[in-house]
């Protein structure tokens, strides 16, 4: 029988099927962070169950850490009691952690991948919805609860029924300045916030073919967001080129060995899909949402439509923006380029390219934060540090930051900030905080000019 | 877990569309390391106003509604995955939540808790704001058994899904872990005989 990518992972990970309801999935790789966490390890305590495989744990703390002195006690005592409990859990358990100040500490999405934890064909879960990330390595990766994660904890596997296939194919040339980022806002304006639900999605075409590492992972990132349970590509030279040399990648004959594994692991040419859509890459232009969930987002030159449903007028009030409105020249004082989606180094590249040599808008609070330590070590020896710095950008040290807001990365009410993450729901970065989502493109570019702008005819 | 079988209770309607978990519990109250107290902060920024006094435009905090079930417009539990959202509702006393579309990791978080999410029709859901909008004492069915929902002053009645695994663990009040636990020989076999990572 032709099968697909995501066929051939899930099929060689079920220990057994249940009759009329799931799969036992075997998970390869449990990726842990403070907020989902302690809870589960709560619940195996009581229950006076031993964790079965600490050997296939990794965890980090990002969730709920300062951007500032991160070598000084955190003064939150809820947030450090968090991380403290994170540090004596993974101590007494036997899981590798890599805490705040730890080279590589990072947000979970960014160090894991980075470290070459993240390998093509692997079964990869994380207590935190964009864990869809890691499905750019051709990988089944998604987010879980916290009980789940105590049931992975018991026994390395999940009860899951097996999603839907779905298959979103990108074709043709994507236009100058136009980002991976735009890419997946525009297919969710497309497709709507529920398209995916029950799904899992193969995005395919040369569009995702051509696109670097970092870029097929801003991709994979968002596919939470139009409701899939996950994403995934097709892993290839560019894949396995990137895994290659790092830290827990395999290496020398094991490396080639699982190359050689890896390599079969694409769609069969006519196995089936339950939906499909295709799209044209010249269709897309830079992108920004301009209501509170990411399906709400319009090219940066088109306006605001008309005739919207009632909780898209409630989203268009909290916003402050009016149906049939362009927002070219709105004021924004608040930018923020960070979050799992956009915080890797070629994102920090991209922007610092367009800023170097200007100067942000006298209105505007720009904050800039890196999604690992690797990364912040990478942006200082690319000299991308003074760029920022000297065009009046504020770089912080890594973590989720105003993603989330959990700590104090947090956007005023009533404020707008055009951010490079990927939730515009309300409140999301801070009570009352109105968000825009774009790329780090624009959002540099909306940093400069202190408005939004179409930055378009600015690039070479 | 607790068992759940039936229920028949007055509901709250909550007609807002694609209901995500920030809103449900926002992100700042996520720093607790246990599941206890969430439900003082359910929908906290839709229920208390900047000043902290309860809003009384929001339903939650109208005296006509009450009751263990929560009718809430389509893709309730839209996304991040934080099962916070799943103990906030169950701790401010709800068994029960009626949507026409739940979204996927929510659904299982619930049903992980206990928590049923019911998904009815769009028709049915209709049918179901207007009984509860005309009548706040309007008295929802609940069967598990038969999987059938029904508004008790008309009698009209949909059919509704469940996983038959998740029934069962629902009738009877067991979990996942205790499952999967159970099937440890399975899973050291299938360790020792598939590809590892
Ligand atoms: S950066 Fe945002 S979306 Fe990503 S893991 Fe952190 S909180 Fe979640």
């Amino acid at each position: 029988m032709k099968r697909t990518l995501f066929d051939k992972i899930w099929d060689a990970h079920v220990v057994e099927t249940i009759t009329a309801g799931p799969d036992i999935l075997y998970i390869d790789k449990h990726l842990i962070h403070e907020v989902t966490s302690p809870q589960a390890f709560n619940e195996l305590r009581e229950r006076n169950i031993p964790i079965l495989r600490p050997d296939k744990i990794v965890a980090t703390a990002d969730h709920n850490t300062p951007t500032e002195n991160q070598h000084l006690p955190i003064k939150d005592l809820l947030s450090r009691n968090q991380l403290k409990q994170l540090s004596t859990n993974c101590e007494e358990n036997n899981i590798t952690l890599y805490g705040l100040g730890h080279p590589y500490n990072g947000i979970v999405h960014v160090m894991a991948p980075e470290l070459g934890i993240t390998q093509p064909g692997m079964t990869i879960v994380c207590g935190d919805s964009h864990t869809s990330t890691h499905g750019a390595f051709g990988t089944i990766a998604f987010g879980i609860g916290t009980s789940q994660v105590a049931q992975v904890f018991a026994s390395q596997c999940l009860l899951v029924e097996k999603p839907k296939k779905l298959r979103v194919n990108v074709n043709g040339k994507l236009k100058n300045g136009v980002l991976p980022k735009d890419v997946i806002l525009y297919l969710i304006s497309k497709l709507g916030t529920n398209s995916g639900t029950g799904y899992f999605c193969e995005y395919a075409g040369n569009v995702f073919e051509e696109m670097s590492m970092e870029g097929r992972m801003t991709v994979c990132n968002m596919s939470i967001e139009m409701g899939a349970r996950g994403g995934l590509i097709a892993p290839d030279e560019t894949t396995f080129s990137y895994v290659e040399g790092r830290e827990f990648a395999p290496k020398g004959v094991e490396f080639e060995k699982m190359k050689a594994y890896w390599k079969n692991l694409k769609t069969d040419e006519g196995a089936e899909f339950d939906k499909e859509y295709s799209f044209s890459a010249e269709d897309i232009e830079p992108m920004i949402t301009y209501g509170t969930n990411p399906g709400m987002g319009i090219k940066l030159t088109e306006a605001i439509p008309l005739n919207q449903g009632n909780s898209d007028k409630k989203a268009l009030e909290y916003m402050g923006f009016t149906e049939g409105e362009s927002l070219i020249d709105k004021p924004i004082n608040y930018i923020f380029i960070g979050s799992c989606t956009n915080s890797r180094i070629e994102d920090f590249r991209t922007a610092a390219s367009y800023i170097k040599g200007k100067q942000k808008a006298a209105n505007v609070n720009a904050l800039i934060v890196p999604g690992s330590r690797q990364v912040a070590e990478q942006i200082k020896a690319e000299g991308l540090q003074s760029i920022f710095e000297e065009a009046g950008f504020s770089l912080r040290q890594p973590g989720c930051s105003a993603c989330l807001a959990m700590n104090d990365d947090k956007i005023p009410a009533g404020e707008y900030c055009v951010s490079t993450s990927n939730r515009n729901f309300e409140g999301r970065q801070g009570q009352g905080s109105r968000t825009l989502l774009a790329s780090p493109l624009t959002a540099a570019a909306t940093a400069i000019a202190g408005k939004i702008t179409n930055f378009t005819h600015n690039l070479n | 877990m607790e068992k759940f079988i039936s229920l028949t209770d007055t509901a709250v309607p909550l007609e807002i569309e694609n209901i995500d978990t920030d809103q449900i519990i926002p992100a700042r109250f996520l720093k607790a390391t246990d599941k206890a107290g969430f439900g003082e902060n359910l929908f906290r920024d839709w229920r208390f106003n900047k000043e902290g006094n309860p809003n009384p435009d929001f339903n939650l905090n109208n005296k006509k509604y009450a009751g263990s079930i929560l009718v809430a417009g389509d893709n309730f539990g839209c996304g991040s995955s934080r099962e916070h959202a799943a103990w906030a509702l169950k701790a401010y006393g709800f068994k029960v939540i009626v949507s026409s579309y739940f979204a996927d990791i929510f659904k299982g978080n619930s049903l992980n808790n206990g928590l049923l999410p019911l998904q009815v029709s769009p028709e049915f859901l209709e049918k179901l704001f207007i009984a509860i909008n005309s009548d706040a004492s309007e008295k929802i069915h609940i069967d598990l058994e038969n999987q059938l929902i029904k508004i008790t002053s008309t009698g009209e009645s949909e059919k509704f899904d469940i996983d038959p695994y998740k029934k069962n663990c629902m009738l009877n009040g067991y979990d996942d872990i205790d499952f999967l636990v159970s099937r440890k020989e399975a899973i050291q076999k299938f360790e020792d005989t598939k590809l590892q990572f």
